[in-house]
C-alpha cells in the first residue's frame, strides 16, 4: 500500500468514526423509541417504507460502517497475526464489499 | 528504609536468567548507581552501559520493575517495590548481553525515517535566520531535547506488534526536521514517515509520552506527521 493510501484510508477512518459517533446515538435512539412506544413490526414498516431521510441516514450509516470496520480489522489482523501486503488488502476490500451488501440488504428490506 | 535491596538482574542474552544481587540501600542512590555497585563490588562481569550519569547521553536506559525508565536519573526510593528491584535490558530492542542490547534497529530507523538534516545552503552561503518565536520553530521547541535513550521506544505496543515500524523517537526526529524551514528533503522524508510502518501505525497510546525521560510528546510530533501527510495526500503531494 502506498503512503498516499495509507494516509486517505487514516483519514477515511477518522471522518467515518466521526460520523458513526453521531450515527449510533441517533440509531440507539430509534431503536428505544419504537421499542418503548410499543410499536408493532407493521407499524414501523409503515414509517420506514418509502421514507427517504431514512432510507439516506441508513444507508450513510452502512456506508460509514464498511469504510470504517475493515481499515481497522486491517491493522488489528497485521499487528496481532502479523498478516500484510496485498492478500490482506484484497481481503479487507472483501470484507467491506459483504458488510455494504449485508446493510444495503437490510436497509432496503425495510425500505421497499 | 531497608537497609538491603534485593535486585534481580537480567543475565545472558536472549536465553538467560535472574540472578539475585544484595545491595545496600544509601539515601539518595539512583539505580545506574545499584549496577554500578554490582559490577565494581560483586560481579565483574557484568554488562551494562551509561556515559555521562546526568541525563545527557541517552545510554543508560534499562527496564526498572517493568518500565523502561534512564537508571541515572532514577532514584531508587522512588520506584523499589517492597525492597526489589528487576532490572532487564530495553523491550523490543535483540538483548547482546546482561543490560546491554543492541540499539542497532533504533538508530537504523531514525535513519530510515530520514533522520538527517539535508542543507540547503552551503558553508559559503550566510547564516539561515530562524525567528525564535515563528510558529514553525516553536512547535519544534520540546521535540529537539531528544536524547536517543529508547525508553520511547521500549515502551510502544505498536514496535511489538510490527517490528517494521518506526517507532516514537525516529518519527519524533523526523517532525523536528520537518518544522526546520533549512532542511532540503520535506518530501523524501514525508514519503519515509507515512503510511502502515511510519505515523500511520501509531495508535496514539502515548505509552511513549507517559515514559519519556525527557517529557517530551512524541505522540503530539506524530499527529504533527499524520496532519503533514493528510495536507500532502490531499494535494496530491504524497
Ligand atoms: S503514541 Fe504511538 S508511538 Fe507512542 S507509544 Fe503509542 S503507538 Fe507508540
Ligand atoms: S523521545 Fe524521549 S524517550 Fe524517546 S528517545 Fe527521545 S528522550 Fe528518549
Ligand atoms: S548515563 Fe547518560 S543519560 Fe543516563
Amino acid at each position: 500500500m502506498t503512503p498516499r493510501t495509507a494516509a486517505r484510508l487514516w483519514a477515511l477512518q477518522r471522518l467515518s468514526a466521526a460520523y458513526l459517533a453521531i450515527a449510533v446515538l441517533v440509531h440507539l435512539a430509534t431503536i428505544i423509541y419504537a421499542i418503548h412506544g410499543g410499536l408493532s413490526s407493521a407499524e414501523i414498516l409503515g414509517r420506514t417504507q418509502g421514507n427517504l431521510a431514512w432510507l439516506l441516514f441508513y444507508a450513510s450509516f452502512v456506508v460509514a460502517v464498511a469504510l470504517h470496520m475493515p481499515i481497522g480489522l486491517r491493522n488489528v489482523l497485521s499487528e496481532h497475526l502479523g498478516w500484510r501486503g496485498r492478500s490482506l488488502d484484497l481481503a479487507m476490500l472483501a470484507v467491506a464489499l459483504v458488510v455494504l451488501g449485508l446493510g444495503a440488504q437490510a436497509v432496503l428490506g425495510v425500505f421497499l | 528504609m531497608s537497609q538491603t535491596l534485593q535486585v534481580d538482574v537480567w543475565r545472558g542474552g536472549a536465553d538467560g536468567h535472574y540472578q539475585t544481587f544484595e545491595v545496600p540501600h544509601r539515601e539518595h542512590q539512583t539505580v545506574l548507581d545499584v549496577v554500578t555497585y554490582i559490577q565494581r563490588e560483586l560481579d565483574p562481569s557484568l554488562s551494562y552501559r551509561y556515559a555521562c550519569r546526568v541525563g545527557m547521553c541517552g545510554s543508560c536506559a534499562m527496564s526498572v520493575n517493568g518500565k523502561a525508565r534512564w537508571t541515572c536519573r532514577t532514584h531508587v526510593k522512588r520506584v523499589v517495590e517492597h525492597g526489589r528491584l528487576r532490572l532487564a535490558p530495553l523491550d523490543n530492542l535483540p538483548r547482546i548481553k546482561d543490560l546491554a542490547t543492541d540499539m542497532a534497529p533504533f538508530f537504523d530507523k531514525i535513519g530510515q525515517a530520514r533522520g538527517t538534516f539535508v542543507p540547503t545552503r552551503t558553508r559559503h552561503d550566510p547564516f539561515a535566520a530562524i525567528a525564535p518565536d515563528s510558529p514553525a520553530r516553536a512547535s519544534i521547541d520540546e521535540a529537539i531535547e531528544c536524547i536517543g535513550c529508547g525508553v520511547c521506544y521500549a515502551s510502544c505496543d505498536t514496535v511489538a506488534w510490527n517490528p517494521d515500524y518506526l517507532g516514537p523517537a525516529a518519527l519524533n526526529r523526523a517532525w523536528t526536521l520537518m518544522q526546520d524551514s533549512r532542511d532540503a528533503a520535506h518530501a523524501e522524508r514525508l514519503l519515509a514517515v507515512a503510511g502502515d510502518a511510519g505515523c500511520h501505525a501509531c495508535h496514539t497510546h502515548m505509552s511513549c509520552t507517559e515514559r519519556c525521560p525527557k517529557q517530551l510528546s512524541p505522540t503530539a510530533s506524530i499527529a504533527g506527521l499524520k496532519r503533514l501527510a493528510l495536507g500532502a495526500a490531499l494535494k496530491g503531494e504524497l
